[in-house]
């Protein structure tokens, strides 16, 4: 996983509540065996009219916003599906940010995995970051994890909260699996346990 | 255990599967069974063997393929669009080449990964349970904790069968009295949903709870739980009760004998102790909840039967009044129009929500004696290999046949759009799954969440229609 430190680059607003794993990346678009190539596939009913060609009117299809890396939203985004693709095809097109109000639980994790980084912060901020993203091209946002702000254009900086752990990975780039084997003992003994107190597990 | 502090059913489950606690909280949590499928693994076993890592437990680890497969005959001959094939074809490599035991496509007890778990007696109550797919909830009617993850964990599943998790806050929905006739465990569920929004579980884990859910039999709980997801929460459960456990002793690899009674003993134990703290509790009282039907694009915006097509117009604020629009306007409805009045083009009862024997058996006591409308396409697909032998063995499929509806091969069919069973543009939808967000059963596709038996109605009515005016006819 790529290591997320600091990030300034061009946003784009998508004013949408409840913005679900289906519309971030549609079913029929998860038959691919490998993590990458969703890009193209993002938010695809709302950037591709039905005889496939571009919708103007959709913003990834706007410039500068072709060239986002983040993207900022109202509550509950990520909601549905617990498709990492999601996640995937954030990536692949380019986008390490989500600001938000709030997420929905398996899409923040699934985030964080993949080095995107939820970024929640009032809705009230989210309109203002909004305006700021309308403004395109000259007025590029900062998201610093290591000092938890997020930078305006103005140079104004609206601080943000984040767990500690998930903070530290992301910022080293550190994938979870090595992590967790530093615990093998531990795995070991409850497993022995386990298989004394509940010898029933694993079917019959 | 005197003296403790009371627990609830989440809590003692959660306290039972802690193998380590990071000094910030974080628990590293046993996995007791992880049921996998062709979509959200192949990435993950990638993973494991770009890292030379080894699939940990394969006892407790079972794969199965469910959904992008052709729910009609041509899984008998192979599976034709290529992508699938190929995402297929990886997951019997990947179980070759890890161990992994894996249900293959044409064995009777193939299904939804979520039908089979529970019906083959692998889910059983004090587990945990995950799964790459959201609507793992569904085990949770079995009193398991089970919650739906995405690759990167699955991938973390399986080389250490264990999963980093922040503990989850309690919530409990509680739903009592009797329920009203036509009415089931899919119409309390999109009840709760209509009630707390989609968001209203987020970070919490739903125990479903009171005299309506106790009355429940295994498939309704699992309807219910089911659906938690669309709550928001990652997972729901009910207390295992006689009714769990009489459940489990007719499954095929449910323990037996000795083994059964230490695990019962235990089962007893698990139940919510009384003055056990929830973060939050919701009452619901069953006699009020009339059949639901959802018109919009996202499951809270559900109403009964009888309502009309909400005015965007009349919503509080301005962001609801976008989002209102934007749905009526997809959905193609004109504010004030009855519900009951709306024409559908298709009816699909199936679904890890509704396709177990019960959901059936309540489709086809609707379609006994009737026909189909003439337009309608209607599609009844079991949740599983077994469940469709059940069916049969009970003349089920003929009773549908003869009513119109095709009887289909177990898969997840049209709840997802991504095997052949989809939904064109435009085309109206009364379906017993789950999601009805914009292009979910295919691009352009409406879709209306409903009981099985209302799908039925609806199916033979040709229109959204309310189940209570079809009394059940006696056999023709
Ligand atoms: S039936 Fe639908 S919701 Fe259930 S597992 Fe299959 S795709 Fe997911």
């Amino acid at each position: 996983m790529e290591a997320f430190t600091t990030l300034t680059g061009i946003a784009a607003p998508l004013p949408k509540a409840n913005v679900d794993t289906d519309q971030i990346i549609p079913a029929r678009f998860l038959k691919s065996i490998s993590r990458t190539g969703f890009g193209k596939h993002l938010f695809a009913n709302f950037r591709y009219k039905e005889d496939g060609s571009e919708n103007p009117d959709f913003v990834l299809n706007q410039e500068p916003y072709r060239k986002a890396e983040i993207l900022i939203a109202f509550e509950n985004f990520g909601c549905g599906s617990s498709r990492e693709h999601a996640p995937w095809a954030l990536l692949d097109f380019g986008i390490r940010c989500v600001i938000a109000p709030d997420f929905a639980d398996i899409f923040h994790n699934n985030s964080f995995k993949n080095g995107v980084l939820p970024v929640k912060l009032p809705r009230e901020v989210c309109e203002q970051l909004m305006e700021d993203a309308r403004l395109g091209g000259n007025a590029r946002l900062t998201v610093d994890l290591e000092r938890q702000v997020v930078v305006r254009p103005s140079g104004e900086e609206i601080p943000f909260q984040i767990d500690p752990l998930r903070r530290h990975l992301l910022l080293n780039g550190l994938d979870d699996i090595g992590q967790t084997l530093q615990h093998a003992p531990a795995i070991d003994s409850y497993e022995a346990r386990q298989k004394a107190a509940q010898p029933w597990l694993g079917g019959a | 255990m005197s003296g403790q502090k009371p627990r609830t059913l989440f809590d003692k489950i959660w306290d039972a599967h802690v193998v380590d606690t990071l000094p910030d909280g974080t628990a590293l949590l046993y996995i007791d069974l992880h049921l996998t499928h062709e979509v959200t693994t192949p990435q993950a076993f990638d993973g494991l063997r770009q890292a030379g890592r080894k699939l940990r437990r394969p006892d407790l680890t079972l794969g199965v393929i469910d959904h992008n497969i052709a729910t009609d005959a041509s899984r008998y001959t192979g599976i034709v669009d290529p992508e699938s094939r190929l995402q297929v074809e990886t997951l019997e490599k990947n179980a070759a080449e890890f161990g992994m035991p894996l249900i293959p496509l044409l064995d009777d007890r193939q299904g939804i990964v979520h039908v089979i778990g529970p019906e083959l007696g692998r889910s059983l109550p004090g587990m945990t349970i995950v799964c790459g797919d959201s609507h793992t909830s569904t085990h949770g009617a079995m009193g398991a904790l089970a919650f739906g993850i995405g690759t990167s964990e699955v991938e973390h599943v399986l080389a250490t069968q264990t999963l980093l998790q922040k503990p989850a806050k309690n919530m409990k929905v509680e739903v009592n009295g009797n329920l009203a006739v036509g009415c089931t465990a899919k119409d309390i569920v999109l009840a709760i949903i209509g009630r707390i929004g989609t968001a209203g579980g987020t970070g919490h884990v739903i125990e479903y709870a009171g005299d309506a859910i106790r009355a429940l039999d295994m498939a309704g709980r699992m309807t219910v739980c089911n659906m938690s997801i669309e709550g928001g929460a990652r997972a729901g459960m009910v207390a295992p009760d006689e009714t769990t456990f009489e459940y489990i002793r007719r499954t095929p690899n449910g323990p037996k004998g000795e083994a059964l009674e230490r695990a019962l003993a235990w089962w007893r134990t698990l139940p919510t102790d009384p003055g056990a703290h929830f973060d939050k509790v919701v009452t619901l009282n069953a006699h009020e909840i009339v059949p639901q039907v959802t018109w919009g694009t996202s499951p809270e915006d559900v109403l009964p039967i009888t309502g009309v097509v909400p005015n965007p117009e009349e919503a509080a604020d301005e962001a609801r009044r976008a989002q209102l629009r934007r749905m009526v306007e997809y959905m193609g409805l004109t504010p004030g129009q009855r519900l009951q009045d709306l024409k559908i083009d298709v009816a699909f009862i199936g679904s890890c929500t509704n396709s177990r024997i019960e959901d059936i058996r309540a489709a086809a006591a609707i379609a006994r004696g009737r026909k189909v409308a003439d337009g309608v396409r209607a599609l009844v697909v079991p949740g599983s290999g077994l469940v469709k032998k059940q069916a049969e063995a009970e003349g089920l499929d003929r009773i549908l046949t003869e009513a119109g509806f095709e009887w289909r091969e177990a898969g997840c069919s049209m709840c997802l759009g991504m095997n052949p069973d989809k939904l064109t543009p435009g085309q109206r939808c009364a379906s017993t799954s789950n999601r009805n967000f914009e292009g979910r059963q295919g691009p352009g596709g409406r879709t209306h969440l409903l009981s099985p038996a209302m799908a039925a109605a609806a199916a033979i009515a040709g229109h959204l229609a309310d189940v209570r005016d079809f009394q059940p006819k006696g056999s023709v």
